[in-house]
This record gives structure tokens, sequence and C-alpha cells, in this order.
């Protein structure tokens, strides 16, 4: 069996955002990238079914700039196979990034697709699910236990109001959320041996799918500012505030 | 232009995040807004549906399929629902957030993820980036696909209106997938995203035991009971009590935050609460530049006494 993993490319996540001045989005420019911290989730658990003999082989899968090969390096090093790049240069949004990976999932043929379960730059959180209804597959969201045997996945998910579990047949696309694994770190042998692994470059073009955006981004602004800041000097004080001045006990 | 909005329930009770929907809903269609249950032997929701104010007209699709919600069997049932309707919306719940991106790849239109405002039919604004940024989006779809972040519609009345109630035919199970078990967290408190006070506690709690100084004053508050991820990562309390970017969407009337240094990611969770006290021993901790009202000191030293406090002047 294989697996398939996305990894997406997007801001650090310790970066302090900033909007850019024209309203158009957030600054990029000499601002630390690092791959979707759902994604490096991803990337582990694929490399512990192929650790457990479940999968044979790990495809590492991004879409976007050139620059994406550092995210699919990353992924390599850490231990996946080999990678595929999509490349290009246009805004993608999850619709057309779901269009493009099943079109790469009808080439590789995965048993088994695992993909963050949402992005923490743009927070849609749509990716995995539309890829599974455009190929007509279950769908295993918001992972934090994945048991597969005999060509079938018991998952557990995170839901509001605590876990639930699903029995779904192969192949299948599972997202995932923070308490599945913790990811590795990639070693510096590793991260060598990643330099040397094939990545297969191809474009959206080149797989048939029009990625025309159909959200247009109109503005993107910061949030009011809350202000606060004010210190008060003890319990007591506290509580005569919260009933007297802001009144919400 | 009519708007389909779709339930939150548990075959038992309507979830309150549904009316926050459907406000969102009456803000894009006026009084063109119908209510979606789908789920088996839920007659009781859908009752409860077509007692929301302003509703124009309730589909009750019970059976088995629908059972636990499963998106594989439910998304079919909303794309043949979508010719009637100019928006589809659901809460953005984790049901919700699971659903709805299906139905939108089979209608080959995007989503709207988590809408905070609705600017006009087509024209919306979504926070990104955490919270840290607001995008303004133009759907250029014929059908707009949108799952509506409870906190920034005040929830419309659950009460006065008597819409009429429609059984339509089911779409079956397609087969893909099985409900197994839920393992669902009781609690006697609020849930947290409808709570009217949340207490939330951190990393600074230490343990998981240490909870109980929280449940203690969550008890003389009648406040629901919430964490940071870190604290959820640490093995204190179960996902289920996570607040921020990764975990629920609050906006309470009073969050107190205790043991919370501020990371990001939760305050992307709670900073739209009305009034925000934050306990804290590190008088540097970035949470105390949002709160209203900082207390810097011992926690484990503040919280029994916050509750004595608060019993005495009860």
């Amino acid at each position: 069996m294989k697996a398939l993993v996305a990894v997406k490319r997007v801001i650090d996540y310790n970066v302090k955002i900033r909007v850019k001045a024209d309203k158009t989005g957030v600054e990029t420019a000499n601002v630390k990238m690092s791959m979707n911290p759902f994604d490096e989730i991803a990337v582990e658990e694929a490399l512990r079914l192929r650790e457990a003999g479940i999968i044979e082989e790990v495809i590492a899968v991004s879409l976007g700039v050139a620059q994406c090969q550092e995210t699919i390096r990353t992924a390599l090093a850490m231990g996946a196979d080999r990678g595929v790049l999509v490349e290009t240069n246009a805004e993608l949004q999850p619709l057309a990034v779901a269009k493009l990976l099943k079109a790469v999932i009808l080439q590789e043929n995965p048993e088994i697709v695992i993909i963050g379960k949402q992005a923490i730059d743009d927070d849609c959180n749509q990716t995995g699910q539309m890829l599974s209804a455009l190929l007509g597959w279950p769908q295993a969201t918001f992972a934090s236990k994945l048991k597969i045997s005999d060509g079938h996945a018991e998952v557990t998910r995170e839901v509001d109001g605590g876990l639930e579990t699903v029995a779904i047949g192969l192949p299948a696309v599972i997202t995932t959320d923070l308490r599945l694994n913790e990811p590795r770190y990639a070693s510096l042998p590793n991260i060598m041996r990643a330099k040397k692994k094939p990545i297969v470059t191809t474009t959206p073009e080149a797989l048939g799918i029009d990625i025309t955006p159909r959200l247009v981004v109109l503005k993107v602004e910061e949030p009011p500012k809350r202000q606060g800041g004010r210190k008060v000097g003890s319990v007591a004080e506290l509580v005569d505030k919260l009933k007297t001045e802001a009144r919400v006990i | 232009m009519a708007a389909l909005v779709v339930a939150e329930h548990d075959n038992a009770a309507l979830k309150p995040a549904t009316l926050n929907a459907v406000a969102a809903a009456k803000e894009i269609a006026g009084e063109d807004v119908d209510i979606l249950v789908a789920g088996k032997d839920c007659g009781a929701v859908a009752e409860t549906a077509a007692a929301v104010a302003g509703v124009r007209k309730v589909l009750l699709a019970d059976d088995g399929a629908y059972d636990h919600g499963l998106a594989e069997n439910v998304a079919p049932l909303l794309v043949r629902l979508a010719e009637g309707y100019s928006h589809l919306l659901a809460p953005a719940t984790t049901s919700g957030k699971n659903l709805m991106p299906r139905v939108a790849a089979l209608l080959d239109v995007m989503q709207i993820s988590d809408i905070s405002a609705v600017v006009s039919p087509d024209t919306f604004v979504r926070p990104i980036y955490a919270g840290n940024a607001l995008q303004t989006v133009q759907s250029k779809d014929p059908i707009k696909v949108i799952t509506v972040r409870g906190t920034a519609f005040p929830p419309g009345e659950a009460t006065g209106g008597s819409a009429a109630i429609e059984a339509i035919a089911p779409t079956g199970s397609v087969g893909l997938s099985e409900f197994v078990r839920a393992e669902l967290s009781k609690s006697e408190r609020p849930e947290l995203t409808s709570a009217r006070i949340i207490i939330s506690g951190g990393r600074g709690m230490q343990s998981g035991d240490n909870f109980h100084l929280l449940e203690k004053v969550a008890d003389r508050l009648g406040a629901a009971v919430g964490a940071s991820r870190a604290a959820v990562d640490a093995g204190f309390v179960p996902n289920d009590y996570q607040v921020g970017q990764t975990g629920k969407i609050v906006a309470p009337e009073l969050y107190i935050a205790v043991g919370i240094s501020g990371a990001i990611q939760h305050l992307a969770g709670m900073k739209d609460s009305k009034v925000i006290v934050a306990i804290n021993k590190d008088e540097e901790a970035p949470i105390f530049q949002i709160a209203d009202y900082g207390l810097v000191g011992d926690l484990f030293r503040i919280l029994p006494e916050l509750e004595a406090e608060l019993e005495r002047r009860q």
C-alpha cells in the first residue's frame, strides 16, 4: 500500500503576521515559512504506518510556488520516500487544491491519503473533505487515532462533545488533529539523505485542471484592537470590579 | 434568494449553534430561511426548529442513514436540496466543518468558511491567521456554501415561530462509512460555546487534578470550564476543553484565563469575549495586554480566595 500526504507551505506559526498597508493581503516578503503544523502530523502518521509495515511508500505532495520544494524536502527529511510538486504562481483555493490532488492521486493510486485538518494561514478546513468528495471516497476528519487492518480503517475523531469513532473502507482521506501524534524532528543525516530523494514537478496545466479562484479577496484588514492592560491589586478588588463596573457577575 | 440552514442536533435536542446560523441566514435571505433536520427519530428536533422565530419551513429527513450525521450520507441530501436555494449554511462546529466542504465540492463551489459578518448576499468577512487578520471575500459561485462562526452572530429567538414541517424523502446510505461509537464528555456545567461565563486553565495549572480549583470557582459562577492548547497537550484535560484557533471559538460575557500566557492561537479563540480577566504569576505574560482586569499572583493562592470571596458576596 502507498500513502500520500499533502504538505502546505505557510508562514511559520511563530511569526506575528502583518497586514499589508494596501489591504491586499498579509506580508510574506522576508518572512519565515514552514510546513503547516497539521501536515507535519500527517507526514508523521504516514511514516508510522510505514514503520509498522502497513504501507510501503510515502509520497509527499505540495502545491504552489517553486519554493514549495523546500516543504517537500522537509517531508523527505522526516522520512517520506519521494515528492511531487504541482508548481504554479497563481493563487490556489481549497477547491482547486482538491482537484489537483485528485489528479495526482489518480496517477499514484495511494490507498490512504492523510492531510492536515486545516492550514494555519487561511484557516479554511476544507481540502480533505473536498478531496474525498471528488474521489467518492470516505472521509475521517479531525483524527486523533488511526487503526488500519484488512483494508479498513477505524478512526477516532475529535468532535465538539468529545470523541467519535468511525469505520471506513480504504481508499480513504484522513485529516489530522493535534493529538494524533507528535511529529519527529529530521536528523542531520536524514536532511542530507533527503537531498537525493526524487521530486517530480508538474503543473495545473499539465494535469488539465482549471484553478480559477471562485472567491475574490476584496480586502484584508487588521481586526479591531482590544484595549486591555489594566491591573487590579487583589481578589476583592477584582470581584468588586466585575460586579459594579463590568456588571458581568 | 432563499437560504437553507443545516440544524445541529443529537436527534433529541436542537443545539444552540443552529440559532446563530439562522441569524446569519436571515441577514442574507430575510424571510426565506428554511431549516433542514436530518437524523433518525428526530421529530422532536424538527418541532423545536419549527418554533424558531422567522423560519419559513422545516425540512425533516428522518432515516437511519442520517443517525450520526455521517458526512458521506448527508452530503448527497444537501446536493439534492441545493436546487431550491441560493445559500446553504451550517454552524462552524465540528459537524458543520465535516459536512459542508463535502457538499461544496459535490456542487463544484468553494465553501466560505467560518464567516464573521455578512456584507451582502455574495460578500462575507472571515477571520484568517487565527483571527489576526480579517478577509473580505466575494463568491463568484451560483450557490454559496457557508459555515458560520456562532460568536459573531447573536442567536435568533428560539420561540415565537410556527413554521410548517415537511417530511422529505431520504437519499439513503452510500455505504462508505459506519459509526462505531461515541465517547462524549459528561458535564453538569454549561457547554463552552454557549456559556455566559467561562473559566479556563493553562499550563500554569500544573496538573489535571488542579483543575478542581477552577471547577469550584466555575460552580460559584455557573461557568463552563475550558483550557488552553498547552494544558490539553500536557494531558491535563481532554481536547474538547480546548479554546483556540484549533479548538473552540468562544465569546462569553466573561472569560477568566488562569495560568494562561496568551499564545496567539489561544487568543484567537477567546479575544471577542466581552470582559476578559487574566490571572497569572508572570506580569509580562501577553494575556495581560488584552485583559480588562489583570491580577498578578500565584493561582494556587488566588483561586481558593476567589471562590471564598464569591461565596461571601453571593
